[in-house]
């Protein structure tokens, strides 16, 4: 029994770090290592595929384009949820359940379904091939998790809270600028980490709504695996390097992760 | 909490209201719009009522598709759920490991899906990929691009890979919710351990664990990046899954009229299970 205490997450984590592992050693082999045979970790060790990565534009435009919708549309999915998060939360209003469950509704479409449409409502407000396309569209599955973790939170936070700032003569939107925010910030964190997480490993649509000024690294990567005859050390540099961005917002966030699973409910 | 009655606090949610309705009602019209026409082209569109719908519905590709769309998430909801709470329960519950442990098994999660598909693909090659070569070298017959089964065997290692670190986290929040003195008490009524599983942690995980697989399902139904970059629905039709189908039909042949009639099915499938899940979950939270 002790035994296993130890030994079930080890051989899992293990097993997690296996594909990783070797992802990091196809991207230092060169490709004719890769291609003359099987070997366990990089015989020449090489930098190329990374070199090639960080002087191609194609290549580091992509990482800068999927930082700037991802970015954008965490700013924006976090803003809009806030309100009505507290809203949610707080009060019971007219059609409140249906409309939060039509909210979640929208986390449950599959970006299949709606990958046709989005490009031609895209297209047709001219939004096609921007930043902010891309952001708007990824709200629709954002949004409705932001709203859905942060009424969690919110909802752990007594009511005498607002009720005391209203006695003592705070109006609302000082109260929950001042206030209220600074007490969900562990909250807000949690939903900054979702909606960046989500946005940043969606392709499906961020694929069909760029083409060549806003395209994403994910995109870059399938082309080039297509195109210029499947460069194996190129595509695992290329992978190993989008492992980065997440590695780090996961460790900012390590503390509330578990809690932010639960979304906010635990 | 006893929330106060206040329809102005739709105020505070018209913003919300306003940019999904803008990202979901105007898509969805589309799609409900090209499921009831016909067009040859040129933009002409002529009403065909529910030709397109009586069609799908009696698809064998579309009954195909479904099928091991089931098959798929049925099988990792069974491997992911168990595995995740018989790890979120020898997880250590505080000291430096736990970070470790959080922060490694969260790892996956971050990853775009598409490198994900990718990953496995260059790990799964039969002749230099790690797996492939390990399977080969000790006399399994293994080529997940020539045969279902191991193309099976690969999509639902990968998905398990992918997602069980989820229900973890999930399960492991329960976990380290439920006060100390409980498992006194058991500890004093000699409780085993089985009975402490089973009367203490499982209720207490009960609200997590619906959380878990509502999103397990939810996302594992819509599933198309990993798969399409890992086998591209192959090899033959033996791995394409529902999205994968939608898409080849959409943006591939461009059939637009049996796509939208697949992809309202498809949401609606979709949504009745979910809100099956979701009103259980309420009902939980109010009792």
């Amino acid at each position: 029994m002790r035994i296993a205490k130890w030994l079930v997450p080890t051989l899992y984590i293990v097993f997690l770090m296996l594909p990783i592992y070797w992802l990091l050693s196809m991207s230092f082999k060169s490709t004719n290592e890769i291609l003359g045979g099987f070997t366990l970790w990089p015989r020449e060790f090489t930098l190329a595929n990374y070199a090639e990565i960080f002087t191609d534009s194609v290549w580091y435009n992509g990482y800068v384009n999927s930082i700037a919708y991802v970015t954008l549309n965490t700013v924006i999915s976090v803003l809009a949820a806030l309100p009505a998060a507290y809203a949610f939360s707080r009060y019971r209003f007219l059609g409140d359940k249906h409309l939060f469950f039509w909210l979640l509704t929208n986390r449950m479409a599959p970006p299949a379904v709606f990958a046709l449409p989005f490009l031609q409502l895209y297209s047709a407000v001219g939004l096609f091939d921007t930043h902010v396309a891309v952001a708007l569209a990824h709200t629709l599955f954002n949004i409705p998790l932001a709203v859905w973790i942060l009424e969690g939170f919110m909802s752990s936070v007594p009511k005498e809270l607002d009720e005391t700032a209203y006695v003592d003569g705070y109006p609302f939107w000082k109260f929950f600028i001042k206030i209220f925010l600074p007490t969900i910030a562990a909250g807000i964190g949690v939903a900054c980490f979702f909606c960046f997480m989500f946005s940043w490993v969606e392709l499906l649509l961020a694929k069909t709504l760029t083409a060549v000024a806003a395209k994403p690294i994910a995109a870059t990567m399938t082309k080039t695996a297509s195109s210029s005859g499947y460069e194996l050390g190129l595509l695992a540099a290329a992978g190993s390097l989008t492992l980065v961005p997440g590695a780090i917002v996961i460790y900012f966030v390590r503390n509330y992760i578990a809690r932010g699973f639960a979304l906010g409910r635990v | 909490m006893n929330k106060t009655i206040n329809n102005r606090a739709w105020f505070l949610v018209i913003p919300v209201v306003a940019l999904v309705a803008f990202n979901a009602l105007i898509p969805l019209m589309t799609v409900v719009n090209y499921s009831v026409q016909e067009t040859f082209g040129n933009n002409e569109f002529f009403w065909s009522g529910v030709t397109w719908f009586e069609q799908v519905l009696r698809d064998d590709r579309f009954h195909g598709a479904l099928g091991r769309q089931l098959f798929f998430t049925g099988t990792i909801l069974l491997i992911e759920v168990p595995l995740g709470i018989a790890i979120a329960l020898t997880m250590p519950k505080k000291g430096p490991w736990v970070s470790v442990c959080l922060v490694l098994m969260a790892l996956p999660l971050l990853i775009p899906w598409n490198v994900v598909g990718a990953m496995w693909n260059i790990m799964a090659l039969p002749d230099i990929g790690l797996l492939g070569h390990t399977l080969n070298e000790l006399g399994i017959d293994y080529n997940y691009t020539r045969q279902p089964v191991s193309a099976w065997v690969t999509l639902i290692a990968m998905d398990v890979w992918h997602w069980t670190s989820l229900v973890v986290l999930l399960s492991y929040a329960g976990l380290v919710s439920i006060p100390e003195a409980y498992f006194q008490a058991a500890k004093i009524d000699g409780a085993k351990s089985w009975a402490v599983f089973r009367y203490i942690q499982l209720p207490k995980m009960k609200r997590v664990l619906t959380i878990a697989i509502l999103l397990r399902f939810m996302d594992s139904f819509m599933i198309y990046t990993e798969p399409s970059v890992l086998t591209g629905g192959g090899p033959g039709n033996s791995t394409t899954l529902l999205s994968i189908d939608l898409v080849k039909t959409a943006l591939g042949q461009f059939d637009l009229g049996p796509a939208a009639a697949t992809s309202l099915v498809y949401f609606l499938i979709v949504l009745l299970v979910s809100w099956v899940f979701y009103t259980l979950m309420m009902r939980n939270e109010e009792s």
